[in-house]
């Protein structure tokens, strides 16, 4: 699962949880598969974005390093940090792990890459 | 961009394919409005059964950009001169202006005539007696060597007869003569054909028809496309083909984990890298893979407000091939259990009326302005209306095309687009049905007898019990 997908999810579906977002994630196991640089796709998903989603992310599974804190005016022309936001987005790959509701705990597998969003009955708010 | 005022429109003339009948004029118009180049269509021609459409665009330069789409339209041709006779045309090429005939026909060029009639087989005899005819009066025109097997031009004098079931016709409806321009898409739905695709399921849509979709959503480079019933990713190729990063999203854990039993006859069982991923690998469109979820569709609070998609194409679960479901809230008292193992929740039977309304407001909520639906909607023909229609206030019906399957049963490929934004109401609302098609039981069985009576070769049709 790419950050890209984590920054479009949360457990608001849970009975009971208001927010859910961001998830937050544990990871055993997590690869970087290279993607082809496209930077008009990646200025155009960033706004889109929720960053301190993304930043808290990277941090969790080990590449959020390179990310700034803020993203700043000119990221635009910064084809350096655009790189990096690249890498994160759609280059680490969490192969196997779980997805952790902020509000309630609850987990959401990870297995061979694909999350399992799946509630149970009782679970599912209307 | 806007069709220079300057230049007088030129005359193209589109062969269509003769298959998905209902498709290709609105594929057509699909591209031409993604393209934004002002057209003139002269439909009338295609309503009577000719595979002829005459289109005016403002250069070649449009002309081929629509080729580069389109995967019904077979062949493009600059329109040269028409009438109803080989003669009317011959004469009409001999009034050409030299300015417009001057650039192929130079003596140092090359070229040659192909002669195609539609609806009615000619002998080569007669063939070559029309090129025979078409040298010696236009010698004016065709200057230039022959070279049958790489010319610089190829020039096409065909004929359209109106198909009659008792004779055959002796006189064409009409001739056309035109310069070849360039060919459509039809080579890719080789390419990506479905018998050589390393994963498919039970309903993978045929290339074709996933290509059309992918028009008729307008997908661009750079879009980004969802599936919320994904399958095996079919409907997904066509959009990384065109450019999109894509995502999609299933309720079917043991599909999507390629785990569930195969749909091809011989296969025993799946190899472990069947994957919606591994169908773009195959294709080299791995780089537009973004991710697939086991999730149930109907939940659209998984996913963030704000978040957009450009796109969605999607083939929803009738509940004839594969049955539909959604998980269903029980006021269980249950202990939660291990989430960390699979888990398969109960599910129950998705109410078809249901699964449309349900796609309209997630359309509704999660499109940009301007971004487009296109969903598949099973039809028992009988009890058709146009009322069956599901509506939204935030979208608009631009497309609704029929693909028939039998006499009584066929299903409409419906195209919306997202006009304005989704209000927020307390309760998910908005999508609506008229008169609703899928009444509880009847549906269902009117069309799995019609299926189960009909001679059809393109479904396989398997009830799944639910």
């Amino acid at each position: 699962m790419k950050l890209l997908t984590h920054n479009m999810l949360t457990s608001s579906v849970i009975k009971g949880v208001t927010k859910g977002f961001p998830l937050k994630i544990v990871a055993s196991k997590v690869e970087v598969r290279e993607v082809d640089y496209n930077e008009p796709f990646i200025i155009k998903t960033l706004s889109k974005v929720d960053w301190p989603a993304l930043h808290q992310a990277a941090n969790e599974v080990g590449y959020g390093e390179d990310l700034p804190i803020e993203l700043g005016e000119d990221f635009q022309k910064d084809e350096t940090l655009l790189r990096k936001i690249h890498n994160a987005l759609l280059q680490v790959d969490i192969i196997e792990g779980e997805l952790v509701c902020p509000e309630s705990g609850r987990k959401f597998p990870i297995s061979n890459g694909i999350p399992n969003m799946l509630l149970s009955e009782h679970e599912v708010s209307s | 961009m806007a069709a220079r005022i300057t230049c007088a429109p030129k005359r193209y003339l589109l062969q269509f394919a003769h298959e998905h009948l209902d498709f290709r004029l609105q594929e057509v118009k699909s591209v031409i409005s993604m393209l934004g180049c002002g057209a003139l269509l002269k439909e009338k021609e295609v309503d009577n059964g000719s595979p002829f459409l005459e289109i005016e665009l403002p250069s070649e330069k449009e002309a081929k950009a629509v080729m580069q789409r389109t995967v019904l339209g077979k062949r493009l041709y600059e329109l040269w001169a028409e009438g109803t006779t080989v003669s009317e045309v011959v004469s009409k090429l001999q009034k050409l202006p030299d300015g417009f005939i001057k650039p192929y026909t130079d003596e140092n060029s090359s070229f040659r005539i192909v002669v195609e009639t539609f609806n009615k087989k000619i002998s080569s005899a007669d063939k070559v007696r029309r090129i025979e005819q078409l040298l010696t009066e236009s010698t004016c025109i065709l200057k230039g060597k022959i070279n049958l097997s790489v010319p610089d031009n190829s020039f096409h004098l065909l004929e359209f007869y109106k198909f009659d079931s008792i004779t055959s016709p002796n006189e064409p409806q009409k001739v056309y003569f035109g310069r070849w321009v360039s060919d459509g898409q039809r080579d890719w739905i080789r390419e990506y054909h479905l018998q050589n695709r390393h994963f498919i399921a039970n309903t993978s849509m045929d290339a074709c028809l996933s290509m059309v979709m992918a028009n008729l959503a307008q997908v661009k480079e750079n879009d980004f496309v969802i599936d919320p019933f994904v399958g095996s990713g079919s409907l997904l190729v066509s959009s990384a083909h065109f450019g999109a990063y894509v995502i999609g999203t299933d309720i079917d854990y043991l599909l999507l984990h390629a785990k569930a039993r195969p749909s091809r006859a011989k296969q025993k069982t799946r190899s472990e890298d069947e994957s919606v991923q591994s169908n773009l690998r195959q294709y080299g469109l791995e780089n537009k893979y973004i991710d697939v979820l086991v999730a149930d569709a109907s939940l659209q609070k998984m996913w963030r407000d704000g978040w957009k998609f450009d796109a969605i194409i999607t083939d929803p679960p009738y509940g004839i091939r594969e049955s539909a479901s959604k998980i269903v809230r029980r006021d269980l008292q249950e202990e939660a259990e291990d989430y960390g193992a699979a888990h398969y929740p109960q599910k129950t039977n998705y109410q078809l009326g249901d699964i449309f309304k349900d796609l309209l407001n997630f359309a509704a909520k999660f499109l940009c302005i301007g971004g487009r639906l296109v969903y598949w909607l099973p039809i028992y023909r009988p009890d058709y209306c146009e009322s069956n229609i599901p509506q939204h206030p935030c979208l608009e019906v631009r497309f609704n095309c029929e693909q028939p399957l039998s006499t009584t049963i066929s299903r409409r490929l419906i195209t919306m687009v997202k006009v304005c934004e989704h209000q927020e109401v307390s309760e998910p609302q908005g999508a609506s049905i008229e008169v609703d098609h899928y009444e509880m039981l009847t549906f269902r069985q009117k069309y799995f007898k019609a299926t189960s009576a009909a001679v059809n070769n393109s479904l396989q049709v398997k009830v799944q019990k639910t």
